[in-house]
């Protein structure tokens, strides 16, 4: 007996609470130095008068770098933007993905490849995508024109003609389409991977239920499916909408913000202005402007889920 | 309400045959339970009265329309699932009222109806909740309101009180059954338990390996088994099986009684049994015994009034005996009941 209990040697495993602290500290470390810092850092470059040729910040000046970011011409442009490429990708990628997510929780011949095929642009590695959607879109060897050009919708006497190309990237809304269109693209996979994880965890029975209760497709998709999905496509749309708000890399390599201003977005501008133009406080300035509204979009959703789990 | 007829009815998964060939005939409000243990179809073929799932081979008839090829709302068939299955973002009234508005039934109808069915079952007062805030209990009282609430034609009910307590279970089965004779609607109970097909069926389908076994009231199942399995299935203990001229003879553990204590004629299986274990189980004894004459070392299970038992001890040999009337005969081959006395 007392041999047994010699044998067991109470270690660091059995301190839970030391334990805890020691497995959560690499993440707090990690937050701190690459999230905490930066972020403290650009609140004090927006409250400063840094630059690149003197980037001090203990020249304090309040909120002049906001007031007079929110004179530019190109603010307005650059929010409108931001918030309509941000909603519109939210609600083709929301809609694609509870698709998708549908068909993918079916059993049918060739799943596997369908599944490849969702998949895959989230495997592409981004410089390959943004050359691929470079070419696709080009303004005079897209194959896209190309086929409209084939079946008569494009050219001179045809209802979008008579020029022989659309310029995606040279017109104010195509431009935008065309940075929306990327957007779904590349993020529609992690959505329809976040929704069919939801979709599959509800219990087949709900569904079969449903039938033997003469509810035809639409009605299961409307009043059961969604519904049931809606905490998840909360946090889909949160992933997707976080994801694309922040993005500059589709406009840098598509639009460059042009024509003038027209397709300019916050983040874009932003790098354009703290960066490129060496005006980091203003930079700061512009890259923080969302940040209370993106806090309390987040805010909001959860505790939208929550309450709805606990109900 | 309708009759239920199957006919031929085989579901064929790649190699698995799930079911085999079931010809079923259900009359009009019967109440037929189907059992059988886990993997023996009784799902399989649930599933394809409801229309979840077409047969490979045979027919469904529904008061005498072929729907086998109908999907599910095509054929006005209430289910109860074993979860329940109540639509968890519903509170309780939208559940019940989710196969009307399905049916597109008008406003103030559905809200009667609703008040209807809740009251039948006694919970007015859940209507307002959501299905997490429910106990197994209530639950199961609203999926069986959304069930009644449409007046199906068919009732199908899989395992519908397994995941109820004991006591409630007990509560619940007469509840079911009762629902049954109120409402008249044809029903089919698929269990696994024999307590409830025994209580609660008109008539038992017993399954086994996607094909029914016998079909017959619990009484003809419980004293007429048409084989060995029935026979070694239903009944809690089983029937006592034993090889004897070349013949499986069978007969209930409440029939094996002490020769003293029996007035067994001439016609009378006698056997040497020693006694291995007396277990108390209340109203009665089982004993535990051992064959010492014949096929030596047998098993043998044997119900005694507590006057009986308390005239036997552990490790006793005591012959005791079966009346004539209580032996069922089997082929030792087929495993199927032979006339009493054939040779």
């Amino acid at each position: 007996m007392a041999r047994t209990e010699a044998a067991v040697r109470v270690g660091i495993g059995d301190r839970e609470g030391l334990l805890g602290t020691l497995m959560l500290a690499p993440a707090l470390v990690y937050i701190a130095a690459l999230v905490g810092l930066p972020f403290c850092l650009a609140i004090a470059l927006s409250l400063s008068s840094a630059t690149i040729g003197n980037p001090g910040i203990h020249h304090f000046v309040g909120l002049a770098n906001f007031a007079s970011v929110l004179h530019e011409s190109a603010f307005p442009l650059a929010l409108r933007n931001s918030v309509i490429v941000t909603a519109a990708t939210l609600i083709v990628t929301l809609v694609l993905a509870t698709a998708e997510s549908e068909l993918l929780a079916r059993d049918f011949r060739g799943k596997w490849f369908w599944q490849i095929l969702i998949i895959l642009p989230w495997a592409m590695p981004v410089s390959l995508a943004a050359v691929n959607w470079l070419w696709l879109l080009d303004s005079e060897f897209s194959p896209i024109d190309w086929i409209l050009r084939q079946i008569h919708l494009l050219g001179p006497g045809t209802i979008w003609g008579p020029a022989n190309h659309l310029y995606y990237y040279g017109r104010e809304w195509l431009g935008l389409g065309s940075i929306v269109a990327i957007n779904v693209w590349r993020l529609l996979p992690l959505a329809t991977i976040i929704v069919l994880a939801g979709r599959t965890s509800i219990p087949r029975d709900i569904f079969e239920q449903a039938e033997v209760d003469g509810a035809g497709f639409f009605r299961v998709l409307f009043r059961i499916t969604v519904p049931a999905l809606l905490p998840i496509l909360v946090v889909a749309a949160m992933f997707t909408a976080l994801l694309v708000f922040g993005d500059m890399t589709v406009v840098a390599i598509t639009t460059r913000g042009g024509p003038g201003y027209a397709t300019q977005l916050l983040p874009y501008w932003a790098y354009l202005k703290g960066i490129e133009g060496g005006a980091l406080s203003e930079g700061a300035a512009i890259a923080l402007f969302m940040f209370p509204i993106l806090l309390a979009v987040a805010l909001l959703a959860l505790r939208m889920v929550y309450r709805a789990e606990s109900r | 309400m309708a009759t239920l007829e199957l006919r031929g009815i085989k579901k064929h998964f790649g190699s698995i045959h799930a079911v085999d060939g079931v010809d079923l005939t259900i009359a009009e409000g019967e109440f037929l339970a189907i059992l059988g243990p886990s993997g023996c179809g009784k799902s399989t073929l649930m599933r394809m009265i409801a229309g979840l799932e077409t047969p490979s081979a045979g027919e469904v008839l529904i008061g005498g329309q072929p729907v086998t090829h109908l999907p599910p709302r095509a054929r006005n068939v209430s289910m109860v699932f074993q979860s329940y299955a109540l639509y968890p973002h519903m509170v309780v009234a939208d559940n019940i009222a989710f196969p009307l508005k399905a049916r597109h039934v008008p406003r103030a109808e559905r809200e009667a109806k609703v008040k209807w069915a809740a009251a039948l079952l006694g919970i007015e007062p859940l209507l307002k909740r959501r299905p997490a805030r429910l106990s197994g209990g209530e639950k199961q009282k609203v999926a069986l309101a959304r069930a009644l609430v449409r007046n199906p034609t068919l009732f199908i009910f899989d395992e519908p009180l397994s995941s109820l307590d004991a006591q409630v279970r007990a509560m619940a089965r007469s509840e079911l059954r009762q629902l049954h004779d109120r409402s008249g609607i044809t029903t089919v109970y698929v269990t696994h338990d024999q307590l409830e097909a025994l209580g609660m069926g008109d008539r038992i389908a017993i399954m086994k390996n996607g094909r029914v076994r016998q079909v017959g009231t619990p009484q003809q199942l419980y004293d007429q088994p048409a084989d060995t399995f029935v026979a070694s299935f239903l009944g809690t203990p089983p029937m006592n099986l034993l090889e004897r001229d070349g013949r499986i003879v069978g007969f209930r553990p409440e029939y094996l009684r002490p020769a003293s204590a029996s007035a067994a004629g001439a016609d009378a299986l006698r056997l040497k049994v020693r006694i291995i274990e007396l277990e108390f189980l209340g109203a009665e004894w089982q004993v535990y015994g051992q064959l010492e004459n014949g096929a030596t070392g047998q098993k043998l299970l044997a119900k005694a009034q507590p006057a009986v038992a308390a005239g036997l001890r552990v490790g006793e040999q005591h012959e005791f005996a079966v009346a004539g009337a209580h032996l069922r005969y089997f082929d030792s081959a087929t495993g199927l009941r032979i006339a009493n006395g054939a040779h």
